[in-house]
């Protein structure tokens, strides 16, 4: 499924497909997946797990260059990590010896800007995840969703054009993960961040997202693309909405195949190691 | 709960009780022995009574420049200790970087953690001479394998996420190394100085008693060949005092480098 990137694409990702060499022989995770995002756009991908959806960020954050096919960012072919695009992990990923302010100055740091400016321009990506007052703190201090606060904040302060997460909330609780959902919302709407979320929870996609990309299980492919029309700005008293219902409902129907032949195959896995998945 | 003990900090509070016990449990230890020597169970001319022992402290430190001497050791030791930590690290970083290096030599550099290498004094008397820099060796060699081995250790067992964060901010090899390895791995490389420096203070005391030369090491031997028992014994808990204060000491570094986790 070839995508030309003719359109104002910020994004294109055309024909990726990765393989990986096992014991049990090559396997493919990511078959032959493209799309585009546009400038401003929420875009989610969804799948199951083991649909190759990490492996997709890999790709297109640049981390993983054994694949075919190409990423563009603003028609610029990405080889390996881009400028224009931040990532924030699915593992906690802040430096545990610098505190919130160094944590979040770090990529000013990393283009040399001046100490005081980069203080400054940190304090307000930290006012922006509302952390505020948790400057000084380090760390091992806040809790899982302050943490990852920091690591969005550390992201966005290197002002990507595009804010590529993987799964950002899956160590949370559901109840901060809708808050936390909110304050990605609020700070995409606000900056009009273009924004690629790798997740499995159907409610963070529907509630966030304009477009949600569904992928099927082992060999990750594209099976559709979901418009979600839902109005914005958008907070977590959307999932009350009976179209927020609908929507979850619909992406379920087509995860539920995809989910089951995953869990399958993993129970094919255990029963057989050798040669289950081949 | 009163009021002087809402004041006194949850920690501080904790810590008193076991720094009591700790404390009586010498305290009583040294009863024992005392009673046990005075009643004669202990020959007193080879271990002389606790009371002896501390009055020839004053003596010790007085007449025999123990302080000097003290010098002397501890100069030996931050000689030891700073080249240790510099090699030490610099190999460690060098055969975590060299895949080849590290299958080839980590297991030779852990047996010669495990090994008694003062006894191998003699041949390092034959090369530097009976001098300092035989002392000063002596300890650098015996300290040297834990720093090299925990700041590979360190260094290997830096979270992947970190590195990805650094691939993603397009970090040179360089900043990769000093902004993310070397931090996130220094709290378990100071673990591995912390134990080079230990190592280091036993054979540097060690080789001075052995060969009669510098510090406090020297100082045991010569009244130990005067036959003055307490005074041995007295300069041998100076020695451990010396060392606990430094373990206390590179503790509390240590505890400070140790983000909270």
């Amino acid at each position: 499924m070839p995508i030309d990137g003719s359109d104002n694409a910020i994004l294109v990702v055309n024909d990726i497909v990765v393989r990986f060499e096992t014991a049990e022989g090559p396997i493919t995770a990511v078959d032959d997946v493209s799309f585009t995002v546009r400038p401003g756009e929420f875009l989610s991908v969804i799948g199951p797990s083991g649909c190759g959806k990490s492996t997709l960020f890999n790709v297109i954050g640049g981390l993983l260059d054994q694949h075919q096919g190409a990423v563009r960012v603003g028609g610029e072919t990405v080889d390996g990590p881009h400028k224009s695009i931040g990532m924030v992990f699915q593992e906690e990923s802040t430096f545990p010896w610098r505190n919130v302010t160094d944590n979040v100055a770090f990529p000013l740091e990393l283009i040399g800007m001046p100490r005081e400016k980069r203080i400054e321009r940190a304090r307000h990506f930290i006012k922006l995840v509302g952390l505020e007052g948790f400057e000084n703190r380090y760390p091992g201090e806040l809790s899982g969703g302050m943490r990852q606060r920091v690591s969005l904040a550390r992201t966005l302060a290197s002002e990507p054009k595009i804010l590529l997460m993987d799964e950002p909330f899956a160590a949370l609780d559901e109840q901060t993960r809708l808050l936390l959902g909110d304050k990605v919302l609020q700070i995409q709407q606000e900056l009009q961040q273009t924004t690629l979320l790798i997740t499995h929870n159907i409610t963070e996609a529907v509630q966030m997202s304009d477009r949600i990309l569904v992928m099927t299980y082992r060999p990750g492919k594209v099976k559709r693309i979901v418009e979600i029309d839902l109005p914005r700005p958008r907070t977590s008293e959307i999932v009350t909405s009976a179209a927020f219902g609908r929507y979850v409902a619909e992406i379920w129907n087509d995860l539920r195949v995809e989910a089951s032949r995953g869990m399958r195959d993993e129970e094919q896995h255990a029963l057989h190691p050798r040669g289950a998945g081949a | 709960m009163t009021d002087a003990a809402a004041r006194i900090p949850a920690g501080a509070r904790f810590d008193f009780w076991p720094r009591l016990f700790g404390l009586v449990t010498i305290c009583a230890a040294l009863l024992v022995a005392e009673f046990v020597i005075r009643g004669g169970l202990i020959n007193r001319f080879i271990v002389p009574p606790p009371s002896e022992v501390i009055q020839a402290l004053y003596r010790v430190v007085v007449q025999e420049h123990v302080f000097r001497r003290f010098l002397a050791t501890a100069a030996e030791c931050l000689i030891a200790g700073s080249m240790l930590t510099l090699v030490g690290v610099a190999t460690g970083v060098a055969m975590h970087r060299y895949k080849l290096l590290q299958q080839a030599c980590e297991t030779w550099v852990a047996s010669i953690a495990a090994a008694p290498l003062v006894i191998m004094y003699p041949l390092f008397l034959v090369v530097f001479g009976r001098n300092a820099l035989t002392i000063i060796m002596m300890g650098f060699i015996a300290g040297l394998p834990p720093a090299i081995l925990k700041t590979i250790e360190g260094l290997a067992a830096t979270r992947k996420v970190l590195v990805n964060v650094g691939k993603s901010f397009k970090l040179t090899g360089p900043q990769q190394f000093w902004k993310i390895l070397f931090p996130a791995a220094l709290p378990t490389i100071f673990v591995g100085v912390r134990l080079g420096l230990i190592f280091a203070l036993i054979n540097v005391v060690g080789t001075e008693f052995l060969i009669s030369y510098g510090g406090l090491g020297a100082l045991i031997a010569d009244l130990a060949e005067r036959y003055d028992l307490a005074g041995t014994y007295a300069a041998i808990c100076f020695v451990i005092l010396v060392s606990v204060l430094c373990f206390v000491l590179l503790e509390k570094i240590e505890r400070w480098l140790r983000p909270v986790d």
